[in-house]
């Protein structure tokens, strides 16, 4: 249950976004891959989740091409939060959470007892089991987000790749999800992946942290030894000061003022 | 331990490795649907010169009754009513493949340049090779398929968006009208005339001979569909989320679109271009049935009952004339049209 790119090229028609790049995705861990706009992080993991096939190299999934495999067998191993999704007119919570299930399914078999326990535990894990039957349409946007997320669970693959998770939702839904990850990360050891936009977030919650700046991974490794204000500096061109998170003691980004000054 | 889908649901699990759910509203509309054209189809057996009431002619069906009841029965009506009945499942079943692949509730054969380019197909064989049965079809399919290459490769950038084939459909489609305006004129009378009538789509004349072809072509396009599962209602997701499911999208999608055009033309082939039946059933099905998305049989079925229907008021509102059904399913069209447009306004 391994997922890697080796010497990989990507972009889109004849526009390159990154070169020759490396990564090992560190397993039973929650990965963030953080970086300024147009980094090349979601193009990465498009690439790791095999939307994006590299011009050169390979995505390696469990030490195999993964383009060379079927579809559905890589969607029993590896699954993914897309950005958007269209949930389909008048479909309701637990049959699109049920629709995870079809990498799973047979034309014959369309709904065996696991299924239905897979769906039952997705829905119960991201806490949208008391809205199994209303219209995802008439969902606020957090709840339609653990929705999607069931949905992703409910494919119950080893690794679970997420594609910037928390934009759209307020801060209580972005908390509210990125532990949710952390816990399914601990009690299943669920591998994960998420592009993260917030950096104290990314810091707080990922095991390991992935930086990229134009196309090039410039650093990985563990929060509180990758995040320093040199990094940000040269990554964000942010000037900042680093301090312990008081919850957490993980780093937190202070960006420093030009315009307002503490008082007193 | 159950799943409350928010909906009455029947799960059948005869066998540990086969098993389905299904929902019980859609499952009743479809009955009833399938019913409702079964007993229009004996209308339209009873109707013509020779009427029948329905009693006759469920006794001509079982092989009794008088000889001359069977004859116009089985051998002269009957396969006029299988053929709407077939058509109308096909059409029904393009229009939910094309609508839900462009996500647009417009995106129907008709309306993205298939019928039009058809048409050209028939004015053109039928100015080079007359006017019989065989080379109007050849025509059609001809016409109908380059249309619809044309459109899927202008509308070709990095896969196939739903909302530039549809607007490079009607561009399309809109172009070719003017060419059958320009044909229609130029050539001679005749055959401007029989082209004229085949472009109002009718089931007229129409017998066992071609039963067979169109009931088998369109069985096998419906085999090809319950062999792609429940992919199309996963590529209604958006590209990203179907590919997570493990669905190869541009295949896919390539596929659906070759079946939907393969249902269009064997429908057009045989009966002409018959309007709106593609366009409305999908909706109308939907919003019965209130199924997620786009849904295949309900529309099947929907459209076989509304091709019926037409096809019976087609012979019966002007008897003894008889109307091309095309004509009526324009003016059921335009009903279902005037409602949508009240119900959106509403909102």
């Amino acid at each position: 249950m391994s997922l890697a790119a080796r010497d990989i090229t990507i972009g889109y028609d004849r526009r390159t976004i990154s070169e020759h790049l490396d990564l090992e995705v560190p397993q039973s861990r929650f990965t963030a891959i953080i970086g300024p706009n147009a980094c090349g992080k979601s193009t990465l993991l498009r690439a790791l989740s095999r939307l994006l096939k590299p011009s050169a190299g390979e995505v390696l999934l469990d030490g195999r091409d993964i383009h060379a495999r079927p579809a559905k067998e890589v969607a029993r191993r590896l699954g993914l939060l897309p950005q958007s999704s269209i949930a389909p007119d008048g479909i309701t919570v637990a049959e699109l959470v049920a629709r995870g299930r079809f990498p799973h399914q047979k034309l014959i078999r369309q709904w065996s007892a696991e299924d239905e326990t897979a769906v039952v535990a997705a829905m119960a894990a991201t806490g949208v089991t008391d809205l199994s039957g209303e219209l995802v349409d008439t969902l606020s946007g957090g709840q339609r987000q653990r929705v999607w997320v069931a949905m992703v669970l409910a494919q119950q693959t080893p690794i679970v790749l997420l594609d910037e998770p928390t934009t759209f939702l307020d801060i209580a839904h972005q908390i509210e999800l990125l532990e949710l990850c952390v816990r399914l990360n601990r009690e299943q050891g669920t591998t994960m992946v998420a592009v993260l936009h917030d950096l104290n977030q990314a810091a707080r919650y990922a095991d390991h942290l992935v930086v990229m700046k134009a196309g090039v991974i410039v650093a990985q490794g563990d929060p509180r030894e990758v995040m320093t204000a040199e990094l940000v500096e040269d990554v964000f061109a942010l000037g900042c000061r680093i301090i312990d998170d008081p919850e957490t003691g993980t780093p937190l980004v202070i960006p420093r003022s030009k315009v307002t000054q503490r008082v007193g | 331990m159950s799943v409350d889908f928010g909906r009455k649901v029947v799960v059948l699990r005869p066998h540990r490795n086969a098993s389905a759910r299904v929902s019980l509203r859609p499952a009743l509309v479809c009955v009833v649907l399938v019913l409702a054209a079964l007993a229009v189809g004996v209308l339209t057996l009873g109707t013509g010169e020779f009427t029948l009431t329905p009693a006759e002619v469920l006794q001509a069906l079982s092989g009794e009754g008088t000889r001359a009841a069977r004859l116009v029965v089985v051998e002269w009506r009957m396969p006029r009513v299988l053929l709407a009945l077939v058509i109308g499942a096909a059409l029904g079943l393009a229009g939910a493949v094309f609508q839900a692949l462009t996500r647009n509730p417009l995106g129907s054969p008709d309306v993205i340049g298939f019928s039009t380019g058809a048409y050209t197909g028939v004015l053109i064989v039928t100015v080079l090779f007359g006017n019989g049965y065989y080379v109007v079809a050849a025509g059609a399919l001809a016409g109908g398929l380059a249309t619809a290459v044309a459109v899927y490769l202008l509308a070709f950038k990095r896969g196939v968006q739903g909302f530039r084939l549809i607007i490079v459909g009607i561009a399309i489609s809109a172009m070719l009208a003017s060419v059958n305006q320009w044909f229609i004129i130029k050539v001679d009378l005749q055959a401007a005339f029989a082209a004229l009538l085949w472009g109002q789509g009718s089931l007229n004349g129409l017998g066992w001979a071609q039963v067979t072809p169109v009931a088998v072509t369109v069985g096998v396009l419906c085999l090809l569909l319950i062999g792609y599962g429940p992919r199309l209602s996963l590529l209604e997701m958006g590209e990203d989320a179907a590919a997570a499911l493990g669905v190869r999208v541009e295949p896919t999608r390539l596929a659906y679109l070759v079946i939907g055009v393969a249902l269009t033309a064997v429908a057009t082939a045989a009966a002409g271009p018959i309007a709106f039946v593609a366009l409305a059933a999908p909706q109308l099905a939907q919003r019965v049935t209130r199924t997620p998305g786009i849904a295949l049989v309900p529309s099947a079925a929907m459209g076989a009952f509304l091709l019926m229907l037409s096809d019976f008021l087609a012979q019966r509102a002007f008897a003894p004339t008889q109307l091309p059904v095309g004509v009526v399913t324009v003016s059921v069209g335009g009903i279902y049209f005037v409602w949508l447009l009240v119900r959106q306004a509403r909102r």
